[in-house]
């Protein structure tokens, strides 16, 4: 048991040495590849203690290592530490397989990087790798809250790696800008929290929430300010809008971080806080409601996406709706198993997609086409994440979904169970929607500039450094699908018998609508968009959410800032420059009196020298 | 005589110095018109040094007037080599430290 908690703190720690290394010794990070394979190996050595830390977990029992960190008078203010439980310690697995995998793909995918900043992207994934899995092992809020912004730190620097490109520039700071507004409100419950109870501690806070103590009782604002950083951090309605832009980074970065890992640890948080939300069961609806509403939003939105990122992403966010959906339903575990199995597959899918656009050198699915025969191995592992995604038996979706759907019906959320039934068909018809356009259809014309362009010849399958994770990923999703059919996990719902029937039922059934569509074309896309028409124009222009943050972000922050501006520049620098004119005007009226003449001097000294006499014999 | 009448003699001569320092554009009737105010203090020093008999205030007088002579032989030189620089010894000219 206390081998989990070592074996934990350095899968924690190698990537703070691979960052410290990069970070401090500047040759090293400007050589770029032996930069890469020091990052590699050392996120090796941090997948084998996660591995090994998942090992020695026992059943139940939670491991804890702190180190004092803030002393106060009486006692320890906060600590910095690692709380190691299984399933923390599934969550570092895959963190650290993903992040290990990513690191890999990306010496194939960014290739053509100069080595200086190639060095700079294998530093921010060190630095991302070590602040993600102090986010999972985080005993307290406090360091919980420090690792969070240290996630959001390196989703903007990748976000932005080509920041010499004004989309991607603009999509970092819009990124950072949203999850910032969530997490303003998550600072104000973390604060909020502790001076109700007096500790950020979380073994401490499930003691008092197990105890039934009132202490707990009514912290409606305070898991609502916690939710809206989880929010913010997992692209929930209405803070989802920075996540599709997030697409401009590199599509490894994408596959991490805005697909596997720092978008769920909004998921995370409310997994591992569940015992507070369970104290207010209002709160909880509310999770719920949103994460249904987010889910399906974001899989219409999908639907009429031309970018093959931007379909994903979308998929990022509506699985993620799932996730909280189902944590909103009260059954926390089932959207982590969620978390878990979507972080594997969805992370395939990205990769995947970034063999493709290596390949054909541009990111619209409809400039693709007739893919799978030029790139067999990458369509069939793309079609493995579908299969996955859409939810189908013995992939490893299915399990997952099936579980939220149930845990929704179970939870009493119908209206939400309805639309996430409503949104897997979907998600079955956009991503086939992309496999249809993408692989199976007439191959496009000619493929302006890219990698296939360089070389003058037809896409390729990747380079064995790129396909090797894919593969690994693919197989993954299969074991586990399969792990799950052959030894079906305890569920932790009793679903009804029709559930299973309905969840395949209707993912068929996009896959169906696809095929119509975009297979057989036997039903024109216009034809669906114009028989949908408010809704079709309505996603086109991503209902209007994006420009409604422009314009929030145009208006009412611009606004507010001028008139700020406004009143620093005339108001108080008017007060300063008003005290330092008439400071010059008297210096200058008082400038006369030395007129250089001695004569003048000792004029004045005789003169101060009766006065003082007069005073001295003045009677009083 | 009473002390009042030499007190009086050389508060007049003082103020006469003292007009003399603040009025004379030449520079030497400036340092004549300080003289006038040192030998006024001596008046004084020696006045009080016989209305209270004791000699320090004469041996006071003493000092003040070796060093009057050292002070006039170095405000006369330093007079001297301003005109020299500056081709005049008008005070009114000599107004370096204006503000």
């Amino acid at each position: 048991m206390a081998a989990s908690g070592v074996f934990a703190l350095w899968a924690w720690l190698a990537p703070a040495l691979s960052f410290l290394l990069l970070s401090l010794v500047v040759p090293l990070r400007r050589s770029g590849r032996p930069a890469a394979w020091l990052s590699i190996v050392l996120s090796a050595g941090a997948l084998v203690s996660a591995i090994a830390a998942w090992h020695a977990t026992v059943a139940g029992m939670a491991r804890r290592m702190l180190w004092e960190w803030i002393p106060v008078e009486d006692g320890v203010l906060t600590s910095v530490g690692i709380l190691v439980d299984a399933d923390a310690a599934r969550m570092l697995i895959l963190v650290a397989l993903i992040s290990f995998l990513v690191q890999v793909y990306s010496l194939g995918y960014l290739s053509d990087e100069p080595p200086p900043s190639l060095g700079r992207y294998y530093a921010y994934q060190s630095l991302f790798a070590f602040s993600m899995m102090g986010l999972v092992l985080a005993p307290n809020f406090v360091q919980l809250f420090i690792c969070w912004e240290l996630v959001g730190l390196c989703s903007y620097l990748l976000i932005g790696y080509w920041y010499t490109r004004p989309e991607a520039a603009r999509a970092a700071v819009k990124a950072f800008w949203i999850t910032k507004t969530g997490d303003v409100g998550f600072l104000i419950g973390i604060v909020m929290l502790w001076s109700r109870t007096g500790t950020f501690d979380f073994s401490e806070l499930f003691e008092m929430a197990k105890g039934g103590s009132d202490i707990l009782a009514g912290l409606g604002l305070i898991t609502f300010c916690i939710y809206l950083g989880a929010a913010g951090k997992s692209a929930q309605f209405p803070f989802h809008v920075w996540l599709p832009d997030a697409m401009e980074g590199p599509t490894p970065v994408s596959a991490l971080i805005h697909a596997a890992t720092m978008v769920t640890a909004g998921v995370y948080l409310l997994f591992r806080t569940a015992f507070l939300f369970e104290q207010t069961p209002e709160v909880l609806a509310a999770v719920g409601w949103i994460g249904a509403f987010t889910a399906l939003l974001a899989a219409t939105l999908a639907c009429v996406q031309t970018d093959i990122k931007r379909v994903l992403a979308y998929s990022t966010v509506s699985q993620l709706g799932y996730m909280m959906a189902a944590i909103g339903a009260g059954f926390s575990s089932a959207g982590f198993l969620h978390l878990l199995t979507h972080g594997v597959f969805k992370a395939l899918l990205f990769l995947a997609a970034g063999a493709v656009i290596h390949a054909v050198g541009t990111n619209d699915i409809f400039a693709m086409g007739g893919l799978a025969r030029r790139m067999p191995q990458t369509f069939t592992v793309f079609l493995i994440g579908t299969l996955s995604l859409a939810g189908i038996p013995f992939f490893a979706g299915f399990v997952s979904k099936e579980e939220i759907l149930g845990a929704t019906w179970a939870g009493g959320l119908t209206i939400p169970f309805a639309m996430l039934v409503l949104c897997a068909l979907l998600t079955a018809f956009y991503m086939f929607r992309v496999v249809f356009v993408t692989f199976l259809g007439q191959p496009a014309g000619s493929h302006a500039g890219g990698h296939a362009g360089d070389h003058g010849d037809h896409p390729h399958d990747a380079p064995v450094i790129m396909s090797l994770p894919l593969w690994i990923l693919a197989a993954l999703a299969m074991v586990i699908g399969v792990g799950f059919a052959v030894w079906h996990p305890e569920a932790e719902v009793e679903a009804p018998r029709w559930l299973t029937p309905l969840a395949v039922g209707v993912a068929l059934a996009g896959i169906v609508l696809a095929w119509l569509v975009y297979g057989l074309r036997v039903i024109s896309a216009a034809w669906l968009s114009r028989l949908l028409w408010v809704l079709g124009e309505a996603a086109e222009e991503r209902f209007w959410l994006d420009d409604l943050f422009a314009l929030i972000y145009r208006r009412a922050i611009l606004g507010f800032s001028l008139m700020v501006g406004w009143v620093d520049r005339y108001i108080v620098d008017g007060v300063l420059n008003a005290l330092s004119a008439w400071t010059l005007m008297a210096g200058d009226r008082l400038r006369r009196i030395q007129s250089g003449q001695a004569q003048d001097y000792v004029y004045g000294i005789a003169l101060g020298v009766l006065l003082l006499m007069v005073w001295m014999r003045w009677p009083r | 005589m009473t002390l009042q009448a030499y007190l009086t003699v050389a508060a007049l001569l003082f103020c006469i110095g003292l007009f003399g320092v603040i009025t004379r554009r030449n520079t030497i009737g400036i340092l004549l018109g300080v003289e006038l105010m040192l030998n006024a203090v001596n008046i004084n020093l020696v006045a009080f040094a016989r209305y209270l008999a004791d000699v320090s205030g004469m041996v006071f007088t003493v000092f003040t007037i070796c060093i009057t002579v050292a002070e006039v032989a170095l405000g006369l030189a330093l007079v001297i080599l301003i005109f020299r620089i500056r081709q005049t010894a008008v005070a009114d000219h000599l107004d370096l430290l204006r503000g």
